[in-house]
């Protein structure tokens, strides 16, 4: 079923009794093509892209739990191409393409909204750096601004500007920023790969990853043994435990990051604002609510939720930059589990063992990432090669020292991020 | 609706503008009602004229703004603000009026604006999306409004810390925090309400055979007599924790006028050993045709609304029950006078003693009519026939829920129970929380009294107090209720309510389930159910109750949505209280702050340190004109700065030497006493963490300073060197940061400025360049260090903090008789610039030793941090891009721009590197830059291209060296 | 969360800041290959369950901490001084 504005009047007009399930609940059979373990964002991307630009349709996504139940489902909804290194830059550009044709691609209105994002600055050394990053940008294809304060001033003249530790000296504009509804990506994703033939089988956990002389043959799972000779993991959040039953130690460890909405409110935040010193960016949903987060709690987690810490250094950072949300209601705090890996960089890459693929590491940074992640890492299952725009993000990175990706220049080792 | 008892002496407040009277003790609702006002809100999607609904913090309708300018606070529940004089209340989501309301005709939309209908449109054409489409949903949604202003009000974070937490104060919490006190425990009994009792102060209930109120009042008293408990009425417990902490929000002035010095509201973090959960249960709705009108309210609220407020809401009020808890409602009301119909959905309900109003058994209430206020209600009796019946009031009960959020935020599952069709708290599900009362599915007084009881007892015996003898309990009327009928919608056509807030029917549960949003997450997700600011409170349970109904499951298959904190909404100015605005960070001054101020330097930011940017003087209209004569101080006379903010460590032991030997790249065991040594720190990823110099000041006495921005990171890392990795060293240290004041003197006059001061030679053979030591100033024990970060003749003088001020002055009026003066971050930036010395600008975290070009000064004699991680290919291998100088040879550099090959366009895969440092040379009059080029050492003298988009740079500029000035380093040295 | 701090007794979280898992106490034998250093600093089991790890309690004594937690309950079992008090001077 085709939707669009016309379809919705006419099956009003028929009552809404003749809508169809967005996805069939297939039973998993004996064999695929590959499969995906994981039907998260990441996961249903890539079968939307094994099935769209391969060819590939007899693919299966295996979920543990619901469509979309992981971090697709708990994050911030921001999508940006703001990166500054040669390897993510070329990935995140192609990504927000990607998103700037998701709706007519997916037949399905994710509400990607490009509302401009805008990282503020407060120091010389930081604008520096951050002029170093819209350069690459530019530089890139991107786009990007510079402003001052006064031009600051003028898109968000509601900040603190003048009570505050650390004054705002500018910020990086980054128009073609925005966010999307986050939900709707993975079901999109979810219903374009359903109508391509790709099996989305929900409650279904892999609990074995059978290798056979070297080559993957299959995975055991909750509801039977699956045999294919392509396997893609692509469980951020799990992507260590997955591993493991393929006999590896990832450089992975499993962090929680909080994120925080209000009760809806009338139009009053009309972009993407992040603080520059100290752990703070924020957006309005359509909905009304303020939907913001920080940092990392800063402890190995997998329990998706956090503490009253971080959570108070968030808002004590959103009143210090916004001092008007004061009155904002907090309404709801959850946490969700990210893949964090040494240099903060993701991970997209063939494996030691034939057929077995991996996509991992996505740290705080993989709702964005959605559409590139998939449509490369079902070029990488497809094609056995890495796709050009995810080149750099090789698996043995870490062991040789080259194109370590550390955006933050906090350290390509654990816990620095 | 009428008030039929005076509670208190009047108020008068104000509703959308209009002068009202209530009582002392209301709320703004149970004034609202006194007041005869039905329509209180609009609902969030369709507009819908909404009436007040409950009595307590989950109300779903009665949303509305108070106060106004920067005090305006949209979305307080008038069912929790309690009024006072001069109360501007105002409604809220409605243009022009709550009477008249154009966006209602969403309502006459309603098919077209079905669950999930915006993820099928609004997509062509593209950017009709950020024109049109979102601009227009986003000015419909939302519902109150923030001022716009900057917060202007008081709030704080406070800590507390018991033995036992009792959350929630009706008989189950009242009983659990009796133990607690007698036990001698620290108790906090924390209440939602204004006053504790709970339903004790709802009802019309005895204990004892009198009035429950003298119990609560006769507990309360006793409570608070004892000095090892703690009242917190008004205060909600709204978030568990790890480790036995609570979150809590106390409204501590939110019920008063406003005064300034007084907080709005407190947020607690709350540490307790143990905690009961005596939160009690949330009396759920039924769905059915338009079951949302103004007038449709729950059946408690309407006893509670009589009992406490004195308030009847209204006068033909029809009660629709599965159960037998609103009888009591119903008696109650009848015996206030008001004619009451009772509609038992149960066939073989029977009418309880002494009702005298009309009761109906096995019959639903299937509709209502009265747009802005309930007029009828629509009966359908056993045998199908229905009949409209007058009323102006529908009180609904559907049964219970346990209030059993805050055991669900640890992400524990709650069972459902067959029996009393309820979801209920497993044990454990928060460590050290246990439940009592209707929280736990005890819905009666004795067991919820019996429950607090036994079960404060049991967590204080877990604690190890010793416990008098168990009180008696007071004596509760007998009461035998009779199974309660599950009924979770009444078949209809219309559209029947689920979330009141978010507007979801029934019908859009179906549609979801429909579509293969079966999960209950997905059909949360997709039709909004339980997003709005009750979290599904009065909802969520019924709406998987619809859909567990149309997707042939049972409830327990179903599943339900995970409750999250907070468990009522909190303001950010609560949570965010305390460490904000000026005090967002801490603020760190070195002892020459008031003088740099008093000679009008701006001060700057560096990291928490203030430094003087500049110092000006009369005649100079620009930063610059500041900078480049504080530059020639230096270069030619003498300047003075203050260094203090960089860190220093002392450190001693005999293994002292060894220790920085294994945390810095090169040697410093061999470091004569006496000398200084500049050192190079890697993290163990094999990057460079920091540089600075280590002074050996006697055989087991070292003294490293680190940079401004790195010391707190570096005093951690040697830390968990220390203990980590060198536990069987002989070594200790300390920071000494705040200790000394320091202050950099430097230039050809240097020496001549410290030989008056100190009355001492200093020349080159007691004091060479990187000497160290100690020098007396009069009294004043100092040290001395012959370093330079500006390439000149340098020192730099330390003295105890409490000296700094003295000698800043002094050294900077000797400065001036000798043609110089004190100079400020800018010139010192300068300075380093022109003699390539690097900053945290260079050294930004992503390079190496080997890209600095200090590959040497990583030894191959010994281990230290980063030393296998430094060796690996990539990090030495060819193209990396390398510290190179850069002099531009066509107009000025700009830090951040990139780095071409001339000719080369300026995209990403043509990119050579980028530029850290900038700095007009006064010295050199030339535009002088650090930066990174590919490969860039073996490229002195190319001439590159400098691209900067952002800000139209697009200049050439010569590679070269990054020491610009006096390369064989002879200005410092004798 | 709060952690029973050996020196000090139990603090909350605030006091404290984390370094991931214990292994970084293995560090690598200087002539120790590269492979080894790869997996010393990168890999992890990363255990859905208890483990072992590192804490600071830099707004206390300044020790490094072993505490063994859960990292799907974030329940702590234990807390051990990396560096016991009989070692060294400090």
């Amino acid at each position: 079923m085709r939707f669009s504005g016309l379809r919705v009047i006419t099956e009003a007009l028929r009552g809404n009794k003749s809508w169809t399930p967005h996805w069939r609940n297939p039973e998993p059979k004996a064999h695929y093509d590959a499969i995906v373990i994981g039907g998260g964002g990441h996961g249903l991307a890539t079968a939307f892209y094994l099935a769209e630009n391969h060819g590939l349709r007899n693919v299966a996504v295996l979920e543990k739990g619901y469509l979309g139940s992981g971090n697709i489902g708990r994050n911030t909804t921001i999508v940006r191409a703001n990166y500054g290194l040669p390897g993510n830059s070329e990935f995140y550009s192609h990504s927000l393409k990607l998103w700037e044709g998701m709706e007519g691609a997916l037949n399905y209105n994710v509400m990607h909204s490009q509302r401009g994002i805008i990282n503020l600055f407060h120091s010389d050394g930081q604008r520096d750096a951050y002029a170093r990053r819209g350069n690459a940008m530019i530089n890139q294809g991107d786009d990007a601004f510079l402003l001052d304060r006064e031009g600051v001033r003028k898109i968000l003249p509601y900040l603190d500007f003048d009570n505050t530790r650390f004054p705002i000296y500018g910020g990086l504009y980054h128009p073609r920023g925005g966010t999307a509804r986050h939900d709707a990506v993975a079901w999109g994703y979810a219903r374009g790969a359903d109508k391509r033939g790709v099996d989305l089988i929900q409650n279904c956990e892999v609990t074995g990853i059978d290798v056979d002389n070297g080559k993957v043959v299959g995975v055991q799972t909750t509801r039977g043994a699956i045999r294919a000779p392509k396997v893609g993991i692509v469980v951020a959040g799990r992507s260590s435990q997955v591993a493991a039953m393929a006999g590896m130690r990832l450089p992975i460890e499993s962090h929680i990051l909080q994120a925080f909405v209000t009760e809806g409110l009338k139009p009053v935040i009309d972009h993407v604002v992040t603080f520059g010193a100290g752990h703070f960016y924020i957006s309005q949903s359509d909905k009304g609510g303020l939907v913001f987060g920080g940092d990392l709690d800063y402890y190995a987690s997998y329990a998706q939720r956090g503490n009253l810490p971080i959570a108070e250094h968030v808002i004590e950072a959103g009143m210090t930059l916004m001092p008007m949300i004061g009155k904002a209601k907090l309404l709801r705090s959850w946490g969700g589990i990210m893949d964090m890996s040494p240099d903060g960089s993701p991970i997209i890459d063939k494996t030691h063992i034939d057929g077995l693929y991996l996509n991992c590491g996505w740290c705080y940074g993989g709702f964005k990432a959605v559409p590139a992640s998939g449509w490369c890492m079902a070029h990488l299952m497809a094609t056995d090669t890495p796709h050009e725009v995810a080149r750099g993000y090789r698996l043995d990175r870490f062991a040789t020292g080259r194109g370590l990706m550390d955006e933050e220049g906090t350290g390509s080792q654990h816990n620095l991020h | 609706m009428m008030r039929i008892r005076d509670i208190g002496p009047a108020v008068s407040f104000t509703w959308d503008g209009k002068r009202l009277q209530g009582q002392v003790g209301d709320t703004l609702a149970s004034a609202l009602l006194a007041n005869g006002q039905r329509v209180v809100a609009r609902s969030f999607k369709y507009h819908r004229p909404r009436g007040i609904f409950t009595v307590g913090s989950a109300e779903p309708n009665a949303l509305v703004t108070i106060g106004s300018g920067a005090a305006q606070d949209p979305n307080i529940r008038a069912t929790v603000q309690e009024i006072y004089p001069g109360l501007e209340a105002r409604s809220q989501n409605r243009w022009p009026s709550l009477g008249f309301d154009i966006l209602a005709i969403n309502d006459l939309a309603s098919p077209f604006l079905s669950a999930g209908f915006y993820y099928k449109t609004f997509m062509w054409p593209r950017s009709f999306w950020e024109k049109l489409y979102e601009p227009f949903i986003r000015r419909a949604a939302g519902i109150g409004a923030l001022s716009g202003q900057h917060n202007a009000d008081h709030y704080e974070k406070a800590f507390a810390f018991c033995d036992l937490l009792v959350i929630g104060s009706g008989p189950a919490g009242l009983a659990a925090a009796l133990e607690g006190a007698r036990a001698g425990a620290r108790v906090i009994l924390a209440e939602d309400d204004a006053r504790m009792g709970g339903r004790l102060i709802c009802d019309n209930a005895l204990l004892n055979d009198a009035a429950a109120g003298d119990w609560v009042d006769a507990a309360l008293a006793e409570l608070a007599a004892a000095p090892n408990v703690t009242l917190m009425p008004r205060t909600a417990v709204t978030g568990a924790y790890d480790g036995g902490t609570f979150g809590a929000i106390e409204r501590v002035g939110l019920h008063l006028p406003h005064q300034p010095e007084l907080p709005r509201e407190t947020f607690w973090r709350i540490s307790a050993r143990r905690a009961i959960l005596a939160t009690g249960a949330i009396e759920r709705p039924i769905a059915f045709a338009n079951n949302d009108r103004p007038g449709v309210m729950m059946a408690s609220a309407l006893r509670s609304y009589l009992h406490r407020y004195g308030v009847a809401a209204g006068q033909q009020v029809v009660i629709f029950t599965n159960n037998d808890d609103a009888y009591a409602s119903a008696r109650d009301l009848e015996g206030a006078g008001v004619q009451v119909t009772l509609v038992d959905a149960r066939a073989d309900a029977v009418a309880p003693a002494g009702f005298a109003g009309r009761f109906i058994a096995g019959a639903q209430v299937c509709d209502t009519r009265g747009r802005m206020g309930l007029r009828a209600v629509q009966l359908r009796h056993g045998d199908g026939r229905t009949e409209w019946t007058r009323a102006d009031c529908l009180g609904l009960s559907g049964g219970w829920n346990p209030s059993l959020h805050l055991a669900c935020h640890m992400n524990g599952k709650p069972q459902w129970d067959e029996g009393l069709s309820a979801f209920l708290p497993v044990p454990g599900m928060v460590p050290g929380l246990d439940y009592a009362g209707a929280a736990n599915g005890q819905y009666d007084t004795a067991a919820c009294l019996a429950a607090g009881q036994t079960r404060a007892r049991a967590a204080l015996g877990d604690l190890g107090l010793s416990l008098p003898a168990a009180a008696d309990l007071p004596k509760t009327p007998q009461a035998a209720a009779r199974p309660m009928l599950p009924l979770w919608q009444v078949p209809g056509k219309s559209r029947a309510w689920l979330d009141f807030q978010n507007d979801v029917t029934t019908k859009d549960v179906a549609l979801a389930a429909r579509e293969n949003y079966t999960s209950v997450e997905h059909m949360k997700r997709y039709t909004t159910q339980g997003m709005a600011p009750d979290q599904g409170k009065n909802s969520n349970v019924n709406a998987l109750a619809v859909l567990a109904d149309v997707t042939g499951r049972s409830i327990a298959q179903t599943g339900i949505t995970t409750y999250r904190p907070p468990f009522v909404p909190v303001s950010l100015a609560a949570l965010g209280a305390g460490a904000q605005g000026a005090g967002f960070a801490p603020q760190r001054f070195t002892t020459s702050d008031a003088a740099s101020r008093a000679m009008g330097a701006p001060m700057i930011e560096a990291g928490l340190w203030y430094r003087p940017s500049y110092f000006p003087q009369a005649g100079e209209t620009h930063w610059r004109q500041s900078c480049d004569r504080e530059v020639g101080y230096v270069r030619n006379a003498v300047g003075i700065a203050d260094v203090s903010t960089l860190g220093k460590i002392d450190i001693q032991g005999p293994d002292a030497g060894a220790f920085l030997d294994f945390v810095y790249t090169n040697m410093f065991s061999t470091l004569p006493v006496g000398r200084v040594r500049y050192g190079l720190m890697l993290r163990e990823d094999g990057h460079v963490m920091d540089d600075g110099t280590t002074a050996r000041l006697g055989p087991d006495h070292y003294l490293m300073t680190t940079t401004t921005a790195a010391a707190a990171q570096v005093m951690k890392h040697l830390d968990f060197v220390r203990q980590a990795h060198c536990a069987q060293m002989q070594v200790a240290f300390t920071s000494v940061t705040e200790e000394w004041a320091q202050f950099a003197i430097a230039g050809p006059k240097a020496r001549g400025l410290l030989q008056q001061l100190t009355g001492q030679a200093l020349d080159g053979a007691d004091w060479p360049f990187m000497a160290c030591g100690p020098i007396a100033l009069g009294d004043v024990q100092g040290r001395l260090f012959r370093i330079s970060f500006s390439g000149e003749m340098g020192f730099e003088l330390a003295v105890p903090a409490r000296f700094g001020a003295a000698l800043f002055d002094r050294l900077c009026d000797m400065a001036r008789d000798l043609g110089g003066g004190p100079y400020g971050m800018e010139a010192l930036n300068v300075l380093r610039i022109e003699k390539g010395f690097i900053t945290h600008a260079e050294i930004h975290g992503r390079v190496t030793g080997f890209d600095i070009g200090m590959q040497g000064m990583l030894s191959r004699k010994k281990d230290f941090i980063g030393k296998a991680a430094a060796s690996r290919p990539g990090l030495l291998e060819d193209g990396r891009e390398l510290l190179v100088g850069l002099r531009a040879t066509n107009g000025s550099l700009i830090a951040g721009a990139r780095l071409f090959t001339q000719g080369s366009d300026a995209v990403r895969t043509a990119d050579q590197g980028y530029i850290t440092s900038v700095a007009y040379s006064p010295t050199l009059d030339a535009s002088i830059g650090l930066g990174f080029l590919r490969n860039g050492r073996a490229r002195m003298g190319e001439v590159i291209r400098v691209k900067d988009h952002l800000r139209g740079v697009d200049i050439l500029a010569e590679v070269c060296n990054p020491v610009f000035f006096d390369p064989e380093g002879g200005r410092a040295r004798d | 969360m709060r952690i029973t701090c050996p020196n000090c007794g139990q603090r909350d979280l605030r006091e404290f800041t984390y370094m991931g898992h214990a292994v970084a106490l293995n560090r690598p034998a200087a002539d120790a290959d590269l492979a080894q250093w790869d997996d010393y600093l990168h890999n992890r089991d990363n255990p859905a369950g208890p483990t072992d790890e590192l804490w600071y309690h830099g707004a206390g004594c300044t020790a490094w901490l072993k505490v063994r937690r859960d990292t799907v309950t974030h329940v702590i079992s234990d807390a051990w001084l990396v560096m016991p008090p009989s070692k060294g001077v400090k």
